[in-house]
């Protein structure tokens, strides 16, 4: 394999590559050429629609999942796809809200995704406010069925959750982390009974570049599809420049290079599922 | 009377009239662009309706649409600024911020263009070109930065306070990082950054936070 890496937990699964409308217009000849794992990668649509993917003269394993392509490296994922039934339920808006680069590993984007912490200060007056910085206590696991992280009972008062609030709110989240490289969220919604899915996929650059694609699958029945994104990467554009200005790029694993406090047990967690997964992509070797 | 804003959170230029909205006290209605990854700007629709050279930001201050960040602050800083600070009424300090709201718009051919390339897939743009171009009119202005030190003066133009020419070179300095172009070697600048972070009602943007309380 000439990638950039070649750690198991990257090859052997289903990697992002991009929205499938990018194959709009493509053919064999006119390919849309993207980045994966330090390479650069051709896809098009054959006469039939379906996803076509090649590097070099290679051809690889590529399918349409959920809005976007997925490739993977060696041909031979090791799990099945994650389920993402929100994506096709009744009554939910899709909304792809684009692919933003960052330059920092694809762990730390995955691990801030997983942290309430942060909100009263990175996304003050959207998602948290000083003084209500308090993560109160909730329940992580691994689900033994499909090996996801799951963290449950997730409460946080904001003063502005999302486009169609205008107003704070005590809100709840449940957390999930289907792959090292793509996690969704769940949290409350203005429609009584029905939670916001928000699905956070990377597509890995390399070890310390990713494009971070966001895609809502909400229950929003007001807000105009722009406000939405535009909602979407203000949060996002505020988390960025905290990302990138880590004191490093890559994910210690090891070691005693970063302590967590007790609001960390998703981090916690998601540090451990990668440690016995033997994660080596995107990770700093212990000094 | 509200102006309406064609506006985008990742902008710089759309961060300029919205620092200036503030400053002035103008209240305003943001008419959300699906700027990223829509391409709204682009649209048949908004060439013909708002801008012909598919542009954001826009304004509509009843009636009467203006594009163009710079030529937006000019308006706004003339209309609203009852004391005249933004956009001083002397003619040496007029041909200043006016040279200084050109400068801007190299910065913006430049910084913005090397930001869009790492953080929204302008892959087509020649980053090496955009980052080298930044760091020739940074040195431009970290140099004459340094000048107006030493004679005492914090902003670009040789006024009391800062002008909108300081608002239209001021946020692709700040986001340079987010196109890999870093300010160590330019101190003058990276004051210059600082300070005007500082200034009273500086409201921020994602990627620039506003200073936390003194």
């Amino acid at each position: 394999m000439p990638f950039v890496t070649d750690d198991p937990n990257m090859l052997d699964d289903w990697l992002l590559v991009g929205p499938t409308a990018a194959l709009a217009g493509t053919s064999e000849r006119q390919p849309h050429a993207t980045r994966l794992l330090g390479e650069t990668l051709s896809l098009w649509a054959a006469a039939d629609g379906t996803p076509q993917c090649r590097l070099g003269a290679q051809p690889l394993a590529v399918q349409s999942r959920y809005g976007y392509l997925w490739v993977c490296p060696s041909g031979r994922p090791a799990r099945p796809f994650f389920e993402f039934p929100e994506y096709t339920e009744p009554g939910r808006r899709i909304i792809d809200c684009g692919g933003i680069g960052v330059a920092v590993s694809g762990l730390r984007v995955i691990e801030n995704f997983l942290d309430m912490a942060h909100f009263p200060f990175v996304h003050a007056g959207y998602l948290g406010k000083v003084p209500h910085t308090e993560v109160a206590q909730y329940q992580v696991k691994v689900e033994p069925a499909t090996g996801e992280i799951w963290a449950t009972d997730c409460r946080f008062w904001q003063p502005r959750a999302s486009a169609a609030h205008d107003t704070g709110s005590n809100v709840r989240y449940t957390y999930r982390v289907m792959q090292p490289f793509s996690a969704m969220l769940y949290k409350s919604s203005l429609r009584p009974g029905a939670q916001d899915a928000i699905g956070l996929f990377l597509q890995p650059l390399d070890d310390e570049h990713v494009i971070a694609h966001t895609l809502l699958a909400c229950c929003d029945d007001t807000s105009s599809d722009a406000e939405l994104i535009a909602f979407q990467q203000t949060i996002f554009g505020q988390d960025k420049p905290i990302l990138e200005n880590h004191a490093f790029k890559r994910m210690p694993l090891e070691g005693r290079a970063e302590t967590p406090t007790r609001g960390d047990t998703s981090s916690v967690t998601y540090r451990r599922w990668l440690r016995e997964r033997g994660m080596r992509f995107g990770t700093r070797a212990a000094a | 009377m509200t102006v309406r804003l064609y506006d985008h959170p990742l902008s710089g230029n759309c961060f300029k009239v919205r620092q200036m909205l503030a400053w002035l006290g103008v209240a305003h209605e943001a008419v959300p662009v699906d700027f990223y990854p829509g391409r709204e700007h682009k649209s048949a629709a908004f060439l013909a309706n708002v801008n012909p050279l598919g542009q954001i930001p826009v304004i509509d201050d009843d009636g009467f649409v203006l594009r163009d960040a710079q030529a937006i602050l000019v308006y706004l800083a003339s209309r609203y600024d009852t004391q005249g600070c933004w956009y001083p009424n002397d003619p040496k300090l007029r041909g200043q911020v006016a040279m200084w709201l050109a400068t801007a718009d190299e910065v913006t051919r430049t910084a913005s263009a090397a930001r869009l390339h790492d953080a929204l897939g302008y892959s087509h743009l020649d980053i090496e070109a955009c980052r080298s171009g930044a760091r020739a009119v940074f040195r431009v202005l970290d140099d004459h930065l340094a000048e107006q030190a030493s004679a005492g003066l914090r902003w670009l133009a040789p006024a009391p306070g800062p002008t909108i020419a300081d608002l239209a070179c001021f946020p692709y300095v700040a986001l340079a990082g987010e196109g890999g172009i870093a300010l160590d070697e330019f101190p003058a600048l990276r004051n210059w950054v600082w300070d005007f972070r500082h200034l009273p009602g500086f409201i921020g943007m994602s990627g620039i936070f506003p200073a936390g309380p003194a």
